[in-house]
């Protein structure tokens, strides 16, 4: 696992972010037990932005985050999941697209 | 700001194909209209494989092949259906699409779509970027009249706002126009851009000039899940990619970037790609649901154009042409309305609707609307065939000693096996009859 993570550290690095520090545009609503929905964005977000932590609940860092709205989408049922987009000029800023 | 007070014949969200189609057309009719895009410049939040289809643009631009950011246009297809080490390919190069006005070119989005906005500014529009619209704002009788933002000041209202937000098309649900989009519905593709000397592209394709190829892979590269993969050459880099349902890929429990990497290391994909330089990753959802996970496109005082409204062509892999075309077309409707003096009302807007259905893009998505719950139900299609046909290649082509009638015998037999002459046959019925 520690590899596959290594390298999606790699793949981020390469593209550009401007971060909205202090307003993270995701935020994983309170739980004290992630559905399998929650728990499947550890590893279906592209840009590993979810983790399970010593409690077993997940968090979220949305710093890499690429915007494709995957976890909204994945979580819409449970709404475990709260989306925004980031402010105007924050966020992921494509290079290439 | 001073157009703040202003009340626009327009407002356009998002600065895509469709809404740089949609702002086009409308300013140079002499609208005045207002475009809202989130990025700090139009395309920086975009993301595509990326295929431009002249025929979508030249309807709006006639003459962009004087200026636009092409990469190379493409006189070459492949498919490729592909299993753990094999692929079995059609190939079609034809030396015709070495044309004067080309058919289809590779370009890079974030460029492109620069591009495209300078061609919005010129016709007239004002195209303000960094504003993210938070919601829509409607009149008491549940009309739409304005946008609000994330910048100070108060709404900005217009006649008519077209949302050409893209598949994460937030401000339209939640204003109630449509649904949230279902995990059965959207794929996620990531892509990586490859950089490599101009020469080497050319080497490794068998290219010369601007020319170019493009390939579309399915099979065992997504690991059972339904999805394609792609590959498309540019001028001094090749785009690649892989994309999964996202319902697949949440149940996997497979990340999008292994899936990537191991369509990489594909023996038919590595060495097209060994020795470059990796300048970016990106990811995007695709609506993927077709005709029948199309939302409402229009209503009062709006209308919904390209990803938003649900427009690709997942069986062609066509999308920014759709939303070019519906971006123009809803464009062409509101001018047509102004010049009537004509309200943007549900019942006038309704006309876009018609124009849409008369264009190819209702037209191919009421064709295909079959296709999307086929795949879904019949995953074998992308993993059992793609296996099969290799086995058989493989059967038919070595030499070792056995008779050509074993060697029938054997690949009947294994087809047999792996699914059977009614399995074979009901898959060709279902497959026909979705088709058509």
């Amino acid at each position: 696992m520690s590899t596959l993570n290594t390298r999606i550290e790699e793949k981020l690095y390469q593209n550009r972010y401007v971060v909205d520090a202090g307003k993270p545009h995701i935020k994983v609503k309170e739980h004290d037990v992630p559905s399998e929905a929650l728990k499947s964005l550890v590893t279906t977000c592209p840009s590993n932005c979810y983790s399970l932590n010593e409690q077993g609940k997940v968090e979220i860092v949305p710093d890499g985050c690429m915007e494709c709205g995957t976890c909204r989408v994945v979580c819409a049922e449970t709404g475990e999941v709260e989306w925004n987009y980031p402010r105007g000029g924050y966020g992921v800023l494509f290079k290439f697209g | 700001m001073t157009t703040v007070q202003e009340h626009f014949d327009a407002i356009v969200v998002g600065a895509g194909p469709a809404g740089n189609a949609a702002a086009y057309t409308m300013a140079k009719a002499g609208l005045n209209v207002l475009q809202l895009e989130r990025g700090e410049y139009p395309g920086s939040k975009n993301v595509q494989g990326a295929i431009l289809y002249a025929d979508a643009l030249e309807k709006i631009i006639p003459d962009f092949r004087e200026d636009a950011p092409l990469e190379r246009h493409v006189i070459e297809q492949r498919v490729w259906m592909m299993d753990d080490t094999s692929h079995t390919g059609m190939h079609y190069r034809s030396e015709d699409f070495n044309e004067e006005k080309p058919n289809r070119y590779t370009i890079i989005r974030a460029q492109f779509d620069r591009w495209f906005s300078s061609k919005v500014r010129e016709a007239g529009a004002i195209v303000l970027c960094e504003t993210t619209v938070t919601e829509l704002v409607k009149d008491t009788k549940g009309a739409v009249i304005g946008v609000l933002t994330d910048r100070q000041g108060g709404p900005l209202l217009a006649d008519v706002v077209v949302l050409a937000e893209g598949v994460n098309g937030l401000i339209g649900q939640r204003a109630g126009l449509r649904d949230e989009l279902k995990a059965g519905d959207v794929a996620l593709a990531v892509k990586e851009m490859h950089f490599m000397p101009q020469e080497v592209v050319e080497s490794r394709f068998n290219l010369s000039g601007d020319a170019g190829v493009v390939i579309e892979a399915m099979g065992t590269v997504t690991k059972g899940m339904t999805g394609t993969a792609f590959l498309y050459t540019n001028r001094e880099s090749v785009s690649i990619g892989i994309g999964c349902m996202v319902g697949d890929l949440a149940k996997s429990g497979i990340t999008p970037y292994a899936l990537l990497d191991s369509f990489k290391q594909h023996p038919s994909i590595a060495p097209l790609i060994a020795g470059s330089e990796v300048k970016e990753y990106v990811g995007h959802l695709i609506p993927e649901g077709g005709y029948k996970a199309m939302p409402a496109i229009y209503g009062a005082g709006w209308v919904v154009a390209g990803d938003a409204a649900h427009l690709v062509n997942s069986v062609h892999r066509e999308g920014s042409n759709l939303a070019m075309t519906s971006g123009r077309i809803a464009a062409e409707t509101i001018v047509w309305l102004k010049r009537r003096r004509e309200p943007c009302t549900a019942a006038n807007l309704a006309e876009y609707r018609k124009r849409l259905e008369d264009s190819f893009v209702l037209k191919d998505m009421r064709k295909y609307q079959r296709i999307p719950a086929l795949l879904h139900g019949n995953r074998q299609l992308l993993d059992l065939y793609p296996r099969m046909m290799s086995g058989i290649a493989q059967t038919w082509l070595r030499v070792d000693g056995k008779a050509k009638k074993a060697k029938e015998a054997e690949i009947f037999k294994t087809v047999r096996k792996q699914r059977g002459l009614a399995g074979l046959v009901a898959d060709g019925l279902r497959f026909a009859r979705a088709w058509r």
